[in-house]
């Protein structure tokens, strides 16, 4: 199973190189690797059906307890197939649809990474690595939405859908790790037994949230749904594969997966089924309106998995099936009619139905698999759909909550689906034949296998419901369910209620179909509405992020040095001064100050150069005077008996001084003064700086503490270092590597000044300096 | 190898490079060969004694033997040996990028002794177990940064040099006051015995003041919220090689010392500083994110997402558990790497195309798909998606805040991080998959350097292989992450258990 999931991302780094050498060929030898893993998944069949499920496990970051391992029952078998058959079928599509373009070997390479993260994704036992591959099928949607990259819209969309599936799958992740502290373990395995405890944890309320936003924006639940259609940018493969058959469904996946452990509460049959339901009917009604094939795909869709979401929220058993049922039923024939517009598409030069007509005699084929695909949408007997929409029928009106509702519902949306049949089916293959922008004629083999072999399956599927029924529906329903189930499907459940509705919805549908130029020009008038629908929230939640982001951006970085200044002495002074008032009491000095007169004269000197520094009006003079506080200090070091120290000052000023000569030479000179207010703000800044610091000095020097060193370094002053000037050896023994890094700062600064000095820029750019743009 | 040699190389091969090439200045072919022969020694020195430090444990020295706490003592821990070896790392990768990008002027007035005096200066932060020393070595980087900002002497260099050496003297000045007042309370420099020394001492108001101070010092550093300001304001401005070394080692040292300050030193009553930390955290990654959301500049861009990162890295710190340090540590070395290989990107497609404003780039997919390559992995790291070496980061960052229950902070790690996907993708699609001038192929010869000597075809593989080496660092430590995560776990276990630090300084206590 490893290599199963692996081997993709292997061939997917290949690919490119492949499609180089075999050219025309690559489609159908890349093919070949979906193509035996779906054979490898095939002969598990058997195993899974009798209940076993198989498991393989490598360890992978254990030290963050994620490990690859990975767990096949009948619902990963379920999506494995789908995804490795569809996989292998898109694989040889794509090599017609897109023959000769010079980027199909990386279109390849990114398919087939979908298809290893996508397998990665169902097979996966441990959450975070599910997570991991999720968030790869995203990255691989995003690459392959903006495929096309040199159109604006291809990047818009290919971002919407990145950032909409990305902030739920963040979102999940954090619902997972919690979920892992509420059910004390990431495993699947070891979760299923654990949902009362899940159920029951304090947190069961969050991790519900934050994994249905994970799983609701993947699978375009309503009010996440826009990015859906939007994703219809992509080359037609691709949305036959990510957006309809597979991707779509990861977040399908996740609530099957997790219903055992987290389903059933009243909060999660509640959120799940009505989400569903909304979605169903609003995926319905919005693709009503549609007059572009592959719009109207898209939408029917949203509705699809809309009606998937809400049965696995339902939750009994007779839901679960007609999911299992529903879930591959959709996935053959929605494969099979995106597959088919695109060949409309790729071999007319037109999606839109309403220029489509008569197609049947120049493309047979293509025309009879949209018409097999369409009839199982439509849920015509004897076709697959027919038999997922009787269980579907059967769920609803035996649902354990607003199960009227829930009924009226389910029809309204069959009843669109069937309307939709005969927009996808009748229109562009019967009646009058039309002008199209090519010239239509049959597509190639490559672009024939894939909806010839989806409809197939759907009819095939239909007649002989057992071959599927008896083993992968009822293993893959058991495996939601938590408990193995019998599963018997069959085209005929005598005349009832149910039977009653299909043949009501399918005239309903006929009607629709009929009357479809009504409802596209009552389409048309609430596209006002429409307007103002999710995707514009998406938009304006975006706008509005990025003109808060200016706006404070504006004001924090404004480019004025002295507002930077005082936010960070505010900074300072916040936190330190609070801690400082409320936790010590700052003692008052004591004994009055003896000093001798001429210490008076240094500190007279350095207050008055402090002084002057700030009163001065040009640059020069306050670079100046500052120096002149520099040379007080280093007065004091005489006074106090540090020649050494009060040399190394000199030597600094010096260098500072210098330095900031240049620098500040090169600035436009003062042009304004600062008004007063400011002045006197600045005043009581620095008077604030300064006051606590010389209060803290105050209340360190009043813990009675000596020096733990300065004995230390009398007594081995001389005896060990042999020099009789105690801070002398400080500066070079005792602490001498502090010197070497003192030496090392003098002399940068030296090639610092040599450099201002005589590297002049030639090239005075000229945008504009300063910080803000 | 003795240990004594193991501890100080780090510092004493870039300096002896520095001097080499000091007396080599007019033979900037032979700078530039000691240059590379330089940075590969210190990461092979660096590499030498994190494998010590992994089999031994932590290594102290005294510098000059004089014991502890009496003179100097360079101690390496897990922590410190780790971002020893990312200073090799970027040491190594900058220098090689700069043999192709830099241009003669700035060679001729003492670029590469400058970039090693740098190097040092980082180094020796990272080992030094000494307060005073510490700040020597702040200095000594922030005198190297200054002037290689400088060089060149372009107006808007020096416009934003100013922005940040006065912020930094600022942080000095704080830092040397916070040392001051630490020394008159504890009487001591040496960080394991000021730790000692700070256990029996009860003025745990007064403590914790200092601690602010120091850690406001570090903050203005780190450029975390609200003392970011010079970063944006000025890292936009020199050679994107500089840009590259300053994003992957400065604001990581200022990090680095609050780490050990609050680890080691201030650990007692340390619930109001910790939880500071979370709230500047979670301000640090809003404030630096929404700031690149808004940029149209490359290097500006990058500069805010710095910004923005550093808060992952503090969030690691605030929740003080040892899943949640492990996080930092990772975080720090991925994002480094990361951020770094984006540099040095964009003074690839600046090379390509003349210019850093998104709007008039474009085009760059068809002509560069290698580049483009390097660009999104990376990219997609710092974005945290996997398997890459930032989500690993992340997810323990994430789950460790979960654990203490500290949903505020998560939640803004992981909105923050959407947002750093969209300014991700942002670059990504106005640089590569936009539409732009598809004439201008990649064409070598842009490469060329006026008065280099060297090939164009030279010069590209000299600054497209340091960023295939740093892609590759971040496809390793995501694919492969376990070796490495054990590593930072172990490093934040001897983080949690500072006896370990102090025994291995004073050897058994005073």
């Amino acid at each position: 199973m490893l290599t199963a999931v692996v081997s993709g991302f292997v061939l997917a780094l290949l690919a490119p190189w492949l499609y180089r050498i075999a050219r025309g060929a690559a489609g159908w030898l890349l093919s070949l690797l979906p193509a035996a893993l779906f054979v490898y998944f095939a002969a598990f069949i058997p195993q899974i059906a009798s209940g076993r499920t198989a498991a393989a496990s490598l360890p992978w970051v254990p030290a963050l307890g994620v490990n690859l391992s990975f767990y096949l029952d009948g619902l990963s078998l379920a999506f494995a197939l789908l995804i490795t058959g569809i996989g292998a079928l898109i694989i040889i599509y794509a090599g017609g649809y897109l023959a000769g373009d010079a980027h199909l070997g990386r279109l390849y390479a990114f398919l087939l990474m979908f298809m290893a993260s996508m397998l990665g994704l169902v097979l996966a036992d441990n959450l975070i690595t599910l997570f991991i591959f999720w968030e790869l099928t995203g990255v691989s949607s995003y690459l392959l939405i903006g495929f096309d990259h040199q159109r604006d819209e291809a990047r818009a969309a290919a971002l919407q859908a990145l950032l909409v599936t990305g902030l739920g799958g963040l979102a999940m992740l954090a619902g997972f790790v919690m979920l892992g502290i509420a059910g004390g373990s990431l495993d699947l395995t070891t979760l299923l037994g654990r949902g009362d405890a899940v159920k029951s944890h304090t947190l069961y309320p969050a991790i519900l949230v934050l994994v249905l936003l994970g799983a609701f924006t993947k699978s375009a639940q309503f009010p996440f749904h826009f990015w859906l259609p939007g994703a219809m940018e992509a080359p037609a493969p691709v949305s036959a594969y990510l957006h309809s058959a597979t991707m779509v469904k990861a977040g399908i996946y996740l609530l099957a997966r997790l219903a055992p452990i987290m389903g059933g509460a009243e909060l999660w049959q509640y959120s799940v089924t009505v989400a569903g339901a909304v979605t169903m009917l609003v995926g319905a009604a919005i693709a009503l309106a549609q007059t572009d094939l592959k719009r109207i795909l898209a939408f029917s869709t949203v509705s699809a998995l809309g009606t998937l979401t809400m049965l696995i929220g339902i939750g009994t058993t007779p839901a679960i099936i007609a999911a299992m049922t529903l879930l591959l039923a959709h996935s053959f024939y929605k494969g099979a009619l995106f597959l088919a517009s695109g060949s409309l598409d790729h071999e007319t030069g037109t999606r839109e139905v309403n220029e489509l007509g008569g197609l049947l005699r120049a493309m047979p084929v293509t025309g009879a698999a949209t018409i097999a695909a369409a009839l199982s949408m439509a849920g015509i007997p004897p076709l697959l759909g027919f038999i997922s929409k009787e269980l579907l029928y059967e769920s609803l009106l035996h649902a354990p909550i607003i199960e009227e509702v829930l009924t009226v519902a389910g029809v309204l949306a069959g009843v669109a689906m069937a309307a939709l049949a005969g927009v996808v089916a009748i229109k562009p293959f019967f009646g009058e034949k039309t002008e199209t922008p090519k010239s239509a004629h049959e597509a190639p083999a490559s672009m024939l296998l894939g909806p010839a072999l989806l409809a197939t399956l759907g009819l095939a599927a239909g007649l002989l419901p057992n071959a599927l029924g008896a083993s992968l529906v009822a293993a893959a329903a058991g495996a939601a369910l938590g408990a193995p189930i019998e599963v018997k499907l069959s085209l005929w459940h005598g005349f009832n209620f149910v039977l009653l509705l299909s043949a009501a919805t399918l005239a309903a549908g006929s009607a629709a179909y009929l009357m479809r130029r009504k409802i596209y020009r009552l389409g048309e008038s609430m596209q006002r509405v429409s307007q103002w629908g999710p995707s514009r929230w998406y938009r304006s939640t975006l706008d509005g992020v990025l003109s808060i982001a200016d706006m404070q951006t504006r004001v924090l970085q404004s480019g004025y040095m002295r507002f930077y200044l005082l936010i960070v002495i505010a900074a300072t002074l916040g936190p330190a001064g609070y801690i400082f008032w409320s936790r010590v009491r700052p003692a008052m000095p004591q004994a009055p100050m003896d000093l001798r007169f001429y210490e008076w004269l240094v500190a007279a000197v350095i207050l008055g150069a402090a002084i002057a520094t700030v009163k001065s009006t040009s640059r020069l003079t306050a670079v100046a005077t500052l120096g002149v506080v520099g040379f007080g200090i280093a007065l004091i070091y005489i006074l106090y008996g540090a020649p050494d120290l009060a040399k190394t000052q000199f030597a600094i000023e010096t260098l500072t001084v210098v330095l900031f000569v240049l620098v500040l030479y090169r600035l436009p000179r003062f042009t304004k003064y600062s008004e007063k207010p400011a002045r006197m703000r600045d005043l009581a800044v620095a008077l604030g700086v300064g006051g606590m610091m010389t209060t803290l000095v105050l209340a360190v020097t009043a813990i009675p503490r000596e020096s733990r060193l300065a004995g230390y370094f009398a007594e081995h002053s001389v005896a060990t270092a042999k020099g009789r000037n105690i801070v002398n050896v400080i500066l070079v023994d005792f602490r001498g590597l502090d010197t070497l890094g003192e030496i090392t700062v003098l002399s940068v600064a030296a090639i610092g000044v040599f450099a201002l000095l005589r590297l002049r820029s030639s090239q005075q750019k000229s945008d504009p300096p300063g910080d803000a743009q | 190898m003795p240990i004594r040699l193991l501890l100080t190389l780090p510092i004493l091969i870039p300096l002896a490079t520095a001097a080499a090439m000091l007396m080599a200045w007019r033979v900037r072919r032979l700078q530039r060969a000691i240059n590379v022969a330089g940075s590969t020694g210190l990461l092979a020195a660096a590499v030498a004694l994190f494998l010590r430090v992994h089999s031994d444990g932590i290594l102290a020295v005294q510098m000059g033997d004089w014991p502890a706490p009496f003179g100097i003592t360079f101690v390496a821990d897990l922590f410190s040996a780790v971002m020893v070896v990312l200073t090799g790392l970027m040491g190594l990768a900058v220098s090689v990028y700069s043999t192709g990008s830099i241009d003669v002027r700035r060679e001729a007035f003492g670029y590469y002794p400058l970039l090693h005096i740098l190097l040092m200066g980082v180094c020796g932060a990272f080992l030094t177990g000494d307060v005073f020393n510490l700040f020597v070595w702040f200095e000594a980087m922030l005198i190297a940064s200054f002037v290689l900002m400088t060089l060149g002497g372009e107006r808007a260099q020096l416009e934003g040099a100013v922005k940040y050496v006065t912020m930094n003297l600022f942080s000095s000045a704080i830092f040397l006051a916070a040392t001051g007042l630490l020394y008159g309370i504890v009487g001591t420099l040496n960080m394991a015995d000021a730790a000692q020394q700070l256990d029996a001492a009860d003025n745990p108001g007064l403590i914790t003041t200092i601690a602010l101070l120091f850690l406001v010092s570090f903050g203005i550093k780190a450029a975390v919220f609200p003392l970011f300001f010079w970063l944006p304001a000025s890292y936009h401005t020199p050679p994107v090689a500089v840009t590259a070394l300053f994003s992957g080692l400065l604001t990581k040292v200022g990090v680095y010392a609050g780490v050990r300050f609050l680890t080691l030193i201030f650990v007692q009553e340390s619930e109001f500083t910790l939880k500071l930390t979370l709230v500047v955290a979670g301000f640090t990654m809003v404030t630096g994110v929404l700031g690149a959301a808004v940029q149209t500049e490359f290097r500006r861009l990058l500069s805010f997402h710095i910004v923005s990162q550093i808060g992952y890295a503090l969030m690691g710190l605030g929740l003080f558990t040892p899943l949640a340090l492990a996080g930092s540590v990772y975080f720090l070395f991925h994002v480094s790497v990361a951020k770094s290989a984006l540099f040095l990107v964009s003074g690839v497609v600046y090379k390509l195309r003349g210019t850093y404003d998104l709007k008039k780039l474009g085009g760059l997919m068809q002509p560069a798909p290698g580049l483009s390559a390097l660009f999104l992995i990376s990219a997609f790291s710092l974005a945290g998606i996997p398997p890459l070496a930032g989500f690993w980061a992340k997810f323990a960052l994430v789950r460790a805040g979960l654990e203490s229950a500290q949903y505020g902070i998560v939640a803004a790690a992981l909105g923050v991080s959407i947002l750093t996907l969209f300014s991700m993708t942002k670059i990504w699609a106005e640089v590569f998959w936009k539409p732009g001038d598809e004439s201008a192929q990649e064409d070598v010869s842009s490469f060329a350097v006026p008065g280099v000597e060297a090939r164009p075809h030279s010069i590209r593989r000299r600054m497209l292989a340091p960023i295939v080496l740093l892609t590759a660092i971040t496809i390793i430590l995501g694919v492969a992450a376990d070796p490495f995560f054990a590593i930072a776990q172990r490093a934040a276990d001897q983080l949690l258990d500072r006896g370990q630090y102090i025994r291995a300084v004073l050897g058994g206590g005073m």
